[in-house]
């Protein structure tokens, strides 16, 4: 992030578009639908936050460096080139009004992948220096304390040791030749060290090996959410350094849906070389325990419950199944709400916003589409598998004054686990 | 030039020249595309991109029940005009001994009644879109001029081929010539206007149905 100049940005961008990014600008009609796609357009009717429109810095440079009737147009002095207050005057769009839901890409009828094109146009953004403070300190943090919440080693270790006086269990850091190696976000570790005691009460009852290494325990990947690939490959490398010196066969995403894609879809192409272990989500070794019948729980949830899809894991990450299953088996009445699975809404604070101070009162605006959905269903309580959702789920429902409890799947599937 | 030339010209050099344009042109933007590459996904797939690409290819066509009901009118109106001007395209008749002389093959056609009445739809279904273009604020924001240029450009040959068919205005053979010169300036513009998204879209959908299908996701 240091040295960031317009000319960096812009050479940034054109190296990020490829052949996808030139085939899906050269097939947008501007038809539109993006935006009625996009939570941030239907919860503020700004037409400004429809998906392509973000997308225009990105376009321009894509049309006048790589088209006939850009490249002339730009040496006959129509075309205006692109500058760098159009990136600050996006910043905003791009940042804070957008999550990287992808929920446009699915819905874009010529077939373009939105949020993948957003994904390249903030790298161009970080370069030229135009990203949200919030996000460059967030990053900043990652790389120089290992935590983009400046948690350190010892906090961990003290949640560690409150988790295990309060479970009787022994929760094992830098065990080597394990089957799993847990990682965790930040969130998780301060706000709901709960969960390391779930998934060490679980594999214990089903007998997993498994251990968090001292050295990679942060899971999150800032470096992704504010567009530097260098960086994000920087805190990628580290996990795989631990995973390959504990020599363990399979790196467990716990429950975050950006954490997801960061290792399991971008992580080994950001350093360039495929891993050596396998890369799960903590629901997908739980709906694997479940199959194996190493997932005995003694009763269900009684109440009804839904389950919200973290954006990275559902849409844009392939664990669709195993929560419904999961869920099925822990609670006796489960209720999807509509466009549930992978269409479903965002939370609104994903792809780095909640990280970005000056996005609140955007996020907490645009959580109204949440509330529309959850309106439409009765229900007792809301299960969901990210603690960055959880975290905004339980803000946004304060905000719009709803009583209903958020609550963790792994940890619930935890507490109705059988003796 | 009598009116009879200019028909001949139009039937002759102009449509070889408009053909020639439009092809080269294409397989000029369709490299842009492709030589422009892609990174091979180091990531272990958990299901199959190409069966991914392919699903999109074809699914994308259908969305699904809430989008429907959010672009109602986005999506009728434009599956009216884009299944309009294949009608009156491929399934006119005289269209249809066109491209039997001209690539030797052919298929059966519609009673030219149909047709007539398929471009009027047509038509209005391209006003009802251009009104709705320049109302709706979130398409007057995207909109630009090459938008306006090719609704005029899709317009354009459906007008004059309704009044050639209907006789109005001019005698026979200008109306003709106009119609078949207002179809080759659509043909010219087609590579470099957002109208090669004919041809584009299948990119798009197979990029964006291989990237999801990798990951084990039904885009």
């Amino acid at each position: 992030m240091s040295g960031a100049t317009f000319e960096r940005g812009y050479n940034t961008l054109k190296e990020q578009i490829d052949a996808p990014v030139a085939a899906f600008f050269s097939s947008c009609v501007h038809c539109g639908m993006c935006a009625e796609a996009c939570l941030f357009f239907t919860e503020t009717s700004d037409p400004r936050y429809t998906p392509i429109y973000k997308l225009e810095p990105l376009r321009k440079v894509w049309k006048q460096e790589y088209t006939f009737w850009g490249k002339l147009t730009k040496a006959l002095g129509i075309a205006k080139p692109l500058t760098d207050k159009d990136l600050a005057d996006w910043e905003t769009l791009v940042y804070d009004g957008c999550t990287l839901c992808g929920r446009c890409s699915m819905v874009c009828p010529v077939g373009n992948d939105l949020a993948y094109m957003i994904r390249k146009l903030r790298e161009g953004m970080a370069a030229s220096g135009n990203a949200p403070e919030g996000l460059i300190g967030a990053t900043k943090r990652a790389i120089t304390i290992g935590s983009p919440m400046g948690v350190k080693l010892p906090a961990l270790q003290a949640q560690i040791r409150g988790v295990e006086a309060e479970t009787g269990l022994k929760i094992p850091v830098d065990v080597e030749n394990v089957d799993y190696m847990l990682l965790l976000s930040s969130m998780e570790i301060m706000n709901f060290p709960e969960f390391i005691g779930a998934v060490g009460k679980i594999f214990e009852k089903a007998g997993v090996s498994w251990t968090i290494s001292s050295e990679a325990f942060e899971a999150t990947n800032s470096g992704i959410q504010i567009g530097v690939s260098d960086l994000a490959a920087e805190l990628v490398q580290r996990i795989v350094d631990a995973a390959e010196k504990l020599k363990v066969k399979n790196v467990i995403s716990p429950e975050c849906g950006h954490a997801y894609m960061a290792i399991r879809w971008d992580g080994p192409n950001l350093v360039g070389k495929a891993f050596s272990f396998n890369v799960v989500h903590i629901l997908e070794v739980l709906d694997e325990l479940r199959k194996a019948g190493k997932l005995k729980l003694k009763d269900k949830e009684s109440g009804s419950l839904t389950y919200h899809d973290p954006c990275q894991i559902a849409r844009r990450g392939g664990v669709l199944e195993q929560p419904r299953n999961l869920m099925r088996e822990m609670s006796e009445n489960f209720v999807e709400m509509p466009e549930a699975g992978q269409m479903n809404w965002c939370c609104g604070a994903g792809g780095g916003v909640s990280s970005n101070e000056r996005a609140d009162e955007l996020r907490i605006k645009v959580f109204n589409r949440k509330k529309s959905q959850l309106d439409s269903i009765k229900v007792d309580g809301m299960v969901s598998a990210c603690s960055n959702c959880r975290i905004h789920l339980e803000e946004g429902l304060e905000e719009y004054h709803m009583e209903l409890p958020v609550l963790s799947l792994t940890e619930t599937i935890a507490e109705h686990l059988a003796d | 030039m009598t009116e009879m030339d200019l028909l001949l010209w139009a039937r002759g050099p102009g449509l070889t020249i408009a053909t020639i344009i439009m092809v080269g042109g294409t397989l000029v933007r369709l490299l842009e595309i492709f030589l422009m590459g892609r990174k091979a996904n180091l990531a272990a797939a958990r299901g199959s991109a190409t069966a991914g690409g392919l699903g999109t290819m074809i699914r994308r066509s259908i969305p699904d029940a809430g989008t429907f009901k959010r672009s109602t009118f986005t999506i009728v109106a434009g599956y009216i005009f884009h299944i309009g001007l294949f009608i009156i395209i491929f399934l006119f008749i005289p269209h249809i001994l066109l491209f039997k002389s001209t690539l030797g093959v052919s298929w059966p056609g519609l009673p030219s009644n149909v047709v007539d009445a398929t471009t009027v739809i047509t038509i209005i279904a391209l006003v009802a879109v251009l009104v709705h273009r320049l109302l709706d604020p979130v398409l007057r924001l995207l909109s630009e001029f090459n938008d306006y240029l090719v609704w005029f450009l899709t317009i354009l040959p459906l007008i004059t081929g309704w009044m050639a068919f209907n006789r109005i205005g001019m005698t026979g053979p200008s109306l003709l010539a106009m119609h078949i010169l207002s179809v080759e300036l659509l043909m010219v513009l087609f590579p470099f206007t957002k109208l090669s998204h004919a041809f584009t879209i299948w990119i798009a959908r197979w990029y964006n149905g291989a990237i999801a299908g990798y990951k084990g996701v039904q885009s």
